[in-house]
């Protein structure tokens, strides 16, 4: 593969994503997490743009940036004195470690073309594709339209809001100051108050 | 354009470090930014899908759609529940959630 401008933005948009994606998992400070989880996101829209979706980028930027990952970091702030825990992992942190490497080892094998040499059955010949078709130019338009039409989205589309309706009124009852305060706080155990 | 398969790796390995990290962490907070990296990576690849196997259908843009819709519910609804366990018992710790445990 020669090396175009493409490949390079991909090249740097990747290595984005997955750096912060790790430093997300491994900043021992959580507020620095939230800000790693920002950039990875970024990266992701990045990675969007080059796949020809950038409806998908707005998305990106506007819900999973500017939406979520701002809830992440209020809700950091209104747990304080507990962004640094002595412990970052619990005990059983090199099994896991060991099981994802061993996961990302298995995925690799079966989407990469690396296996065929060794007689594996190229069933993945397809992933090699490095000359899709063009996407029509109002993809976009087309896709607004298909979300409210009856013959594609329309039925999923009104579930997703009445789904984040229920998300909506189910949080502010779980977070209502109201019914938790004549409940009495129970510490951790091994904790004597 | 670069092959598919590199978009796939990029989004394998996004998915392995936010499994580690729900796996590993500690902070319930932290867990639930390891999920978002997880939805990501299946957004990748929803999207990388779409692009090189069915430019001409919108089926693979639109599910990612709705993905952003159920991510964004789960956080609003996780959050919730931690800061309704911090209010109760001080703590953002995951292991110190045990009030239904036998």
């Amino acid at each position: 593969m020669d090396i175009t401008i493409e490949s390079l933005v991909f090249l740097i948009f990747g290595a984005l994503t997955l750096g912060a994606g790790v430093l997300v998992v491994t900043s021992r400070n959580l507020f620095h997490s939230g800000l790693y989880l920002m950039m990875s996101l970024f990266g992701v829209a990045g990675l969007f743009v080059l796949l020809a979706a950038p409806l998908l980028a707005g998305f990106q930027v506007v819900v999973y940036i500017g939406a979520i990952a701002i809830l992440i970091i209020v809700a950091i702030m209104l747990t304080p004195g507990l962004t640094q825990i002595k412990t970052l992992f619990n005990e059983q942190w090199m099994v896991n470690l060991a099981a994802a490497v061993i996961v990302f080892l298995v995925l690799v094998s079966v989407i990469t073309p690396l296996m065929d040499d060794v007689g594996v059955d190229n069933w993945n010949a397809d992933f090699t594709e490095d000359h899709p078709k063009a996407v029509a130019a109002d993809s976009m338009t087309t896709l607004g339209e298909q979300l409210v039409d009856p013959d594609y989205f329309m039925l999923p589309f009104e579930v997703a809001s009445v789904l984040l309706m229920a998300a909506m009124i189910g949080a502010v009852l779980l977070v209502n100051p109201g019914q938790a305060e004549d409940e009495s706080v129970v510490p951790p155990e091994g904790e004597e108050v | 354009m670069v092959p598919l398969w590199m978009y796939l790796v990029v989004a394998a390995a996004l998915f392995c470090v936010g499994m580690f990290g729900v796996l590993s962490r500690r902070n319930a907070i932290a867990i639930l930014m390891s999920i978002e990296l997880m939805l990501n990576a299946v957004n990748i690849n929803l999207v990388a899908f779409w692009r090189y196997q069915a430019p001409e259908r919108l089926n693979g843009q639109a599910f990612a759609a709705f993905v952003f819709a159920v991510a964004a519910a789960e956080t609003a609804v996780g959050l919730a529940l931690i800061i309704s366990l911090y209010r109760r018992r001080k703590s953002v710790v995951a292991d110190d959630a045990n009030l239904m445990k036998w």
